[in-house]
């Protein structure tokens, strides 16, 4: 039975990383030939040369500017996460401890959303940012991502549960309701940010079907978008996309590896499931 | 220091009343403890005086002022919780501090402050812990050190040893006694534990379904209870109730007759003319003596002895099936499911009329 147990875990461990061995051994092999040939056996994922020409290319590229690209999902990503735990913590709190008499109906309208597939949503959006003349900016890449309903639901639950008493001995203490969720609430929801954190983290970086129909040159494109034009009309070459992926990947894996405790303790502490 | 004043208090949540017409005076530096059972109106009437609810009727006056529109930092209160209430995130000497930092104070001033109050109550040694780094009582001696820093004129406790096990809740009741005797400030103190009421107050609110009952201090509510509910409700174990109806009345002396056939006679205080209606007598534990001692008797079997030590609660039953609770020494051995004869003065006793309202006795 252990032993069961243990090659379960090494066969789930290597179905998640051979794609990512596989991407690691084409990006380190400067022939795209070779690449091809290399398909379908094992040498496609155990790397046979080790050169860095594909990441050379990759990042010294004049039409597809690799740094610009990184800085443009950095910034994107960094406000985006920021005003999203501002505005959702802070929605959330006033939900769950505002004085406004009809909460509940306003809650149940933000939760009804979650039923609303995203990309029906798309068109309406496109439509308005475009009258809005946000095309092609940074703005229209973080504004409508901003209210999350299902990250408003996040932090209402875990607000709602916060005892009375502390809210109260808050108001006793002096603090207005802003106060007491700076100070007080969004200090303990220290889980639930961590949880949101990595869920907008890993959706906006991987996004790809909004920047792809607001964005129009390399000015403000994420790496996502860009990466998609490496399969243009020339023939593909692996190389070069592979070293783009291993690029794009190490950010979140590093971001990853710096919270995953705090990550795997805030699935378990507040329920969530991815 | 300032004193507080309640007149014509009334709280409504949806529409239902749950507070009624409440007023009362409470004088500086009094320890007052409103009492009651759960529901009453008590935590209630409290969490009005903090404002953390609004009065729908009525004005709160504390120290000459009306505080009916100000907010609870405004009102010069400060208020323990039941669950202590202290920020999780925050160290001890930050709980103490922040409400002071927000009010706006010097650090330095804050400094002395906390410090102060750390010595008051012995918490030095734990300023840089968290809550969950302390045990109940001292969670519950910050909670007190985060009220004494911001020097309110009222303190305001909310069944503040509730969530504490038998032995530090006799502990605290005595260091909060202390406190008020060293801080001669006005203290407001909600629990259901009559316990805690007799022992701790300078005055008892008893409340009952959102009024008033009776105010008094410990001993006079103890011993002249305007109604059945204050009897039974004061002292423990609990007043027995023997029911009795009218016999015969002669000027101010009266006759009542109990269901086991026994006439008691008592003296009225004032020239009241009683009616045939139903009435009880209440007579507590410690007033009935086994033996034939005194002039009423009654015969109990008994069903059960809680020995304490030097004293015991009996148990027993009386032949109509009346129970009632006799407080005795625990040399008397007495056996369980055995008949034993008690008696008691009827000048120990009240006489409650039939809507449970004290008819007043003429006392020696």
């Amino acid at each position: 039975m252990q032993y069961f147990k243990y090659f379960l875990a090494f066969m789930l461990s290597m179905f998640i990383l051979i794609p990512l061995m596989m991407a690691v051994t084409i990006s380190l092999n400067p022939s795209n030939t070779d690449i091809l040939s290399n398909m379908g056996s094992w040498k496609s994922f155990i790397p046979q040369v080790f050169s860095f020409d594909n990441y050379r290319a990759v990042w010294s590229d004049p039409y597809h500017p690799f740094g610009l690209y990184l800085f443009n999902t950095f910034f994107i990503t960094s406000i985006s996460l920021t005003l999203s735990l501002m505005v959702n913590s802070c929605a959330a709190f006033s939900l769950a401890w505002g004085e406004g008499k009809y909460r509940k109906y306003i809650l149940g309208a933000i939760i009804s959303v979650l039923a609303i597939p995203g990309e029906s949503l798309v068109l309406p959006q496109l439509l308005m940012v475009s009258k809005a003349n946000l095309v092609d900016t940074y703005t229209v890449q973080i504004l409508p991502g901003l209210a999350n309903a299902f990250f408003i639901f996040l932090f209402y639950q875990f607000f709602s549960k916060i005892p009375k008493d502390l809210i109260d001995a808050a108001r006793v203490d002096g603090f207005s309701l802003f106060q007491t969720y700076l100070k007080i609430a969004l200090p303990l929801s220290k889980p639930v940010c961590v949880t949101v954190c990595i869920l907008h983290f890993l959706g906006i970086w991987n996004s790809y079907l909004w920047p792809i129909m607001v964005t129009r040159g390399p000015e403000v494109r994420p790496l996502s978008v860009a990466m998609a034009a490496y399969f243009g009309s020339n023939q593909t070459q692996w190389g070069n996309v592979m070293a783009f992926a291993v690029c794009m990947a190490i950010p979140v894996i590093i971001f990853f590896l710096i919270i995953q405790r705090q990550f795997i303790a805030s699935i378990t502490g507040s329920s969530v499931k991815g | 220091m300032s004193n507080l004043k309640l007149s014509g208090i009334s709280k409504s949540f949806d529409g239902i009343k749950t507070i009624h017409d409440v007023d009362l005076d409470i004088k500086d530096g009094e320890f007052v403890v409103f009492v009651g059972p759960s529901g009453c109106g008590k935590s209630t009437l409290l969490r009005l005086i903090a404002g953390l609810e609004k009065v729908t009727e009525g004005e709160i006056n504390i120290g000459g002022r009306v505080v009916n529109d100000l907010e609870p930092s405004k009102r010069g209160i400060s208020m323990v919780f039941q669950s202590y209430a202290l920020y999780p995130h925050m160290t001890v000497r930050q709980n103490m501090s922040v409400g002071l930092k927000v009010a706006g104070l010097k650090k330095s001033e804050i400094e002395r402050k906390v410090n102060e109050a750390a010595k008051i109550l012995q918490l030095d040694d734990l300023m840089e812990r968290k809550p969950a780094q302390l045990s109940g009582g001292q969670r519950q001696r910050v909670a007190i050190g985060r009220s004494i820093v911001r020097n309110p004129d009222v303190f305001l406790f909310d069944e503040p040893l509730s969530n504490l096990d038998a032995e530090l809740r006799v502990k605290m009741r005595l260091e909060i006694t202390a406190l008020h005797e060293q801080l001669k400030s006005t203290m407001i103190y909600v629990t259901h534990d009559q316990v805690e009421a007799m022992t701790m107050a300078d005055k008892i609110v008893v409340l009952k379904e959102g009024r008033v009952v009776q105010v008094g201090s410990p001993l006079e509510l103890y011993n002249n209870p305007v109604n059945q509910f204050v009897g039974g409700f004061i002292g423990s174990p609990r007043m027995n109730f023997i029911a009795a109806s009218f016999h015969k009345q002669e000027g101010k002396n009266i006759t009542l007759k109990t269901k086991t056939g026994e006439n008691v006679d008592f003296a009225l205080d004032t020239d009241t003319t009683l009616k045939n209606d139903p009435l009880s007598i209440g007579i507590r534990p410690e007033h009935i003596a086994l033996g034939n001692k005194y002039s009423v008797k009654i015969r109990l079997k008994i069903k059960a002895i809680e020995l304490l030590g030097g004293t015991s609660y009996v148990h027993g039953s009386q032949a109509n099936g009346e129970d009632l609770i006799i407080e005795i020494k625990s040399e008397n051995m007495l056996e369980r499911h055995k008949e034993y004869d008690f008696s008691f003065c009827p000048s120990r006793c009240h006489v409650f009329d039939h809507l449970g309202n004290v008819i007043k006795l003429a006392r020696n």
